[in-house]
């Protein structure tokens, strides 16, 4: 045979390869149902949302809409939707910038208490958080109020006002302003500052001309960030805002859907509002940092050594404003949730109730069926969601990144869509597919599963497109021309070399799962409660003392995971944000 | 103009994780009893290998670290001065010294324009000392016309190429007409060929503006292009202190030969001396040179010859001095020289030559070593 016959015989098989191609191969296959997949969870019920909110039996209307926003109630929900996102935000951002400018840039005391405090929302569940400052600064039982009475005359403190929900809401999250924009100023060489001091600008003005403006991109996600999660918080408007009837989108949805018959077409409703107010933050933020960016590349890759200011005669002020924040962000919370854990019964503190503290109330969880239950529950729930949100993002990763598939960059923000969907409003929307679908899921812990591996997609396509992204493509090419096949590529190769991130990503997941309160709360039905859910029930029962126990059996399980998550994190160099 | 005295500034060691506090704080001694003078007009370089305290020097005097003790003035202004017998410790804080600075990143703010970055200076003054709108954009027009930045005025300061930005970092630091300019190894971030110009461009400017400078570079060759002055630098210490052509031709120590050019050194004995010349007994024969260095008959040297002090040829000149011969070993072309390996008895010289002369190896050569070239150094 000439060289030519053999040429030509090698063009007839890939001829004869990519006829066959039509009928599935591996490849296609999993590429498809992955696709499918996202695709299902991702838009299937923002469609039944609205389908439901805008059709019912007889066609369009928009009764919801009147039930939901008439008589005022549109200003009323806007204003306090706003004045707590915003008020939460100007918060956390004073103080989670301040905190990181002072320990990147200065020679802080207690550095080693920022990072201690920083990992708090992922210990402290923001309905363990609530109830905690509930104990703590509540007008009837608050142990800050027993605390300062004597000096006001009267209970100077009420968690149940606006102020309180920004507080809470605004404290719970500066650890993650305070996390963003210390790798802000860590990225920020040292010398633009240094340059702005050499022409005699003083510490002010170099900060309000040179650094704010640098690291305005990092200012502007994080202000992003505490906005959305501040629209979408749950657990705090509900405690804290609905007992002198301050209502929130959410809380609001949450009332509407908890009277007697509950109001579909108005929650929905209300749900599409608040949808829409996240899109549209989402959008301006991404129109103001595409505007800043490209500009600020100069931050130049060296590695600076940092240069810790001295702060001089303000080390002791700053020190004590330190240790005043880490009180009332960590110690205080949780010592009074571990305070009533140990009580028999709901009382302030004195003398003789220090002498009848009891370990009464774990003992009662060892007892406690539900308790048990939930807490299998939620693990259960967690590992299931863990391990599939990672499966199925790696594969769907590998397409968006490495494959030429047309159409990977929509899977790709597909993935992403979840972001933006409020929990509350994904449980409403899973309950309108799952009330309308012939498949019996609704009311067992599968819609649970189907929620929360909706939720988390998104921070599970992060890890596994940043650790494909770590993989060069030549270790895969160089397996496919070694003769294995896509599949044996994908599982031998890549996988392998992807584990530590999927690792990492399938703790996290985990972790976040294990303490979901907003979508479960519109799905569980009882006997399947998770520990969020049991936890809120106690609390709307007045079982502080069991909750309590509870609660402190939650965080120690949290800060075993927590802590297994950071240390496998530090190995894989990815870090848990 | 500018006065160092006994300046000394340590770092704490880096706080080693699990050890025990004793043995993980050793101190670093970045700068040890390092004292200098520089002159109204004249280009000071501080020269030396990376990590020897240039950079800690020169932050010193901008008052970007605090050193431990010494003494820093500038004029009749004392900006630093602690321990000894300074008396009253003074520390003036970097933004009210008014020296001018050029950072090795440049630290261009990315997000003003070119023309503000140089007001800058200017409109961060004390409102009683701020000059008026018109003056400023006046004197920032003028230093941008200075640097031949006057067409990129109104650009975003990240559009410029990197010989642009650094010429605005340098119209930034000179807006305010200091005293003293300070310049961490400005050009060390650009590439070769640029860096050549730039290098003469710095030069004309400083000459022609008369500006005072420090200069902070590892790079030999810009030293000896650019300097007034030279003091090299070693682990925290100036190790010899002169003009470009003292340090060259004559290098205090082993390390200053090394670390200046590259240098043939060879063990020898002090044979014979008068008046202002030397004989020493090498290895490979007798050495001529001139010398005024005290050393007495049997004393032990180390002989430095540069490769460019050596002559090469084929055919020996007879009776003259300082002739030796040997045998080619290799052969580099390096454009604008030649460089030749010559074994000379068991040690091998480097020698550079004109490409005129370029010898194939394995020939027998005569080499010519110029005694107003040959230098001695320190043993040890
Ligand atoms: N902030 C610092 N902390 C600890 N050590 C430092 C610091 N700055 C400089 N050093 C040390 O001081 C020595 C001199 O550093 P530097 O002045 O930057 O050297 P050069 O500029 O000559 O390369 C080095 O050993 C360096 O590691
Ligand atoms: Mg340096």
């Amino acid at each position: 045979m000439t060289l030519a016959d053999r040429v030509m015989d090698r063009s007839e098989v890939v001829e004869e390869s990519r006829w066959r191609r039509l009928v599935p191969t591996p490849k296609v296959a999993i590429v498809a149902g992955v696709a499918a997949l996202v695709g299902y969870l991702a838009l299937v019920p923002l469609g039944y949302l609205f389908w439901g909110t805008f059709f019912d039996n007889e066609g369009l209307e928009f009764g919801g809409f009147r039930r939901a926003y008439g008589n005022d109630r549109m200003g009323e929900l806007l204003q306090n939707s706003l004045s707590f996102a915003i008020g939460a935000a100007v918060l956390s951002l004073t103080v989670g910038t301040t905190l990181a400018y002072l320990n990147v840039r200065t020679a802080v005391p207690f550095k080693a208490l920022f990072f201690a405090a920083s990992i708090v929302p992922l210990i402290v569940p923001g309905i363990l958080y609530t109830i905690s400052w509930i104990f703590l600064a509540s007008p009837d039982i608050g142990l800050l109020n027993t605390a300062l009475e004597p000096i006001f005359g009267s209970a100077p403190l009420d968690i149940f006002t606006i102020w309180g929900m920004i507080w809470v809401e605004g404290l719970h999250s500066s650890p993650i302003v305070f996390l963003l924009m210390v790798a802000a100023f860590r990225s920020m060489d040292p010398s633009l500052e240094e340059s702005a001091l050499m022409s005699g600008a003083t510490r002010l003005q170099t900060l309000r001309k040179v650094t704010l403006p640098l690291v305005r991109p990092a200012l502007l996600s994080s202000v992003l960030i505490i906005l959305i999660t501040s629209l979408e918080s749950f657990e705090v408007p509900a405690l804290l805002g609905l007992q002198n009837n301050i209502y929130v989108f959410t809380s609001r949805i949450y009332f509407v859907l908890r009277t007697y018959p509950p109001d579909l077409a108005a929650a929905g409703a209300l749900a599409v509002g608040l949808l829409l107010i996240a899109v549209t933050g989402v959008a301006i933020s991404r129109l103001l940092a595409g505007r800043g960016s490209g500009t600020f590349q100069t931050i130049t890759g060296k590695g600076f050594r940092p240069r810790p200011m001295d702060l001089g005669r303000w080390k002791p002020v700053v020190g004590t404003g330190i240790l005043l924040y880490f009180s009332a962000t960590v110690l205080a919370p949780l010592l009074v949730l571990v305070y009533t854990s140990l009580l028999p019964f709901y009382r302030k503190p004195s003398m003789d109730v220090f002498s009848a503290l009891t370990t009464d109330n774990y003992v009662e969880l060892l007892h406690l069926d539900q308790a048990q239950t939930a807490l299998r529950n939620s693990l259960m729930l967690g590992v299931g969601t863990a391990t599939l949100v990672m499966a199925v993002m790696a594969i769907a990763a590998w397409i968006a990144i490495r494959s030429r598939i047309p159409g990977r960059g929509v899977l790709e923000q597909l993935t992403f869509i979840p972001l933006v969907i409020p929990g509350l409003v994904l449980g409403l929307a899973l309950s309108f597919v799952y009330l309308r679908s012939p498949i019996p899921i609704y009311g067992t812990m599968f819609i649970l599963l189907i929620a929360y591996c909706t939720k988390y997609m998104p921070y599970g396509m992060r890890y596994a497109t940043t650790s494909m992204g770590q993989i060069s493509s030549e270790l895969e090419e160089s397996a496919l021309v070694s003769g294995a096949s896509w599949w044996k590529t994908f599982r031998r190769v890549l996988l392998p070399l992807l584990a530590p991130g999927i690792l990492a990503g399938w703790v996290y997941i985990l972790v976040v799962s294990f303490r979901e309160l907003s979508s479960s709360i519109l799905l569980y039905s009882p006997g399947n409660e998770v520990l969020s859910i049991l936890i809120f029930e106690q609390y709307e029962n007045g079982q502080f003392t069991v909750l309590a126990a509870l609660g402190v059996v939650m965080v120690l399980t949290l800060v075993v995971l927590v802590t297994i998550a950071y240390k496998i994190g530090a190995r894989v160099g990815l870090r848990n944000d | 103009m500018l006065n160092i005295e006994k300046l000394v500034k340590s770092f704490a060691g880096e706080k080693a994780r699990g050890r025990r506090r004793g043995d993980a704080q050793a101190a670093v001694f970045a700068v040890n009893d390092v004292s200098f003078e520089v002159k109204e007009g004249e280009l000071f370089t501080l020269l030396g290998p990376s990590g020897c305290g240039k950079t800690t020097t020169l932050r010193s005097i901008a008052g970007l670290e605090h050193p431990d003790s010494g003494r820093i003035t500038v004029g009749d202004r004392v900006m630093f001065q602690r321990g000894g017998d300074h008396g009253r410790s003074v520390n003036l804080p970097a933004n009210q010294r008014g020296l001018g600075m050029v950072f090795q990143s440049y630290a261009i703010w990315p997000h003003m324009s070119v023309f503000d970055n140089v007001a800058f200076p200017l409109q961060v003054r004390k409102r009683s000392e701020r000059p008026s709108k018109a003056q400023i954009t006046e004197r920032v027009d003028r230093v941008l016309e200075t640097m031949e930045l006057t067409p990129q005025a109104s650009r975003q300061a990240t559009k410029l190429s990197g010989g642009q930005q650094q010429r605005l970092a340098l119209a930034r630091a000179l807006v305010i007409e200091p005293p003293l300019l300070l310049l961490d190894e400005p050009l060390s971030n650009l590439d070769a060929k640029l860096r050549e110009s730039l290098r003469y461009e710095l030069k004309r400017l400083q000459r022609e503006l008369g500006i005072t400078a420090i200069y902070v570079t590892h790079d030999q060759i810009e030293a000896l292009a650019l300097s007034n002055k030279i003091a090299v630098m070693t682990a925290g210490e100036v190790v010899q202190l002169g003009k470009p052509r003292e340090v060259y031709e004559s290098p205090a120590n082993k390390f200053v030969a090394e670390f200046i050019g590259t240098s043939n050194f060879m063990p020898g004995t002090i044979g014979a001396r008068d008046a202002e010349h030397l004989t020493v007994e090498t290895a490979n024969g007798k050495l001529y040179l001139q010398s005024a260095a005290q050393l007495v008959v049997g004393d032990e040297v180390v002989v430095s010859i540069r490769p460019e002090a050596v002559e090469l040829s084929r055919t020996s000149l007879g009776a003259v001095k300082n002739e030796w011969s040997g045998k080619v070993v290799a052969r580099a072309f390096l454009g604008d020289a030649v460089d030749h390996v010559v074994a000379v008895g068991k040690q091998e010289l480097r020698v550079r030559v004109n490409p005129s002369v370029s010898i194939e190896p394995g020939s027998e050569v005569y080499l010519r070593l110029d005694p107003t070239k040959i230098s001695l150094v320190p043993v040890g």
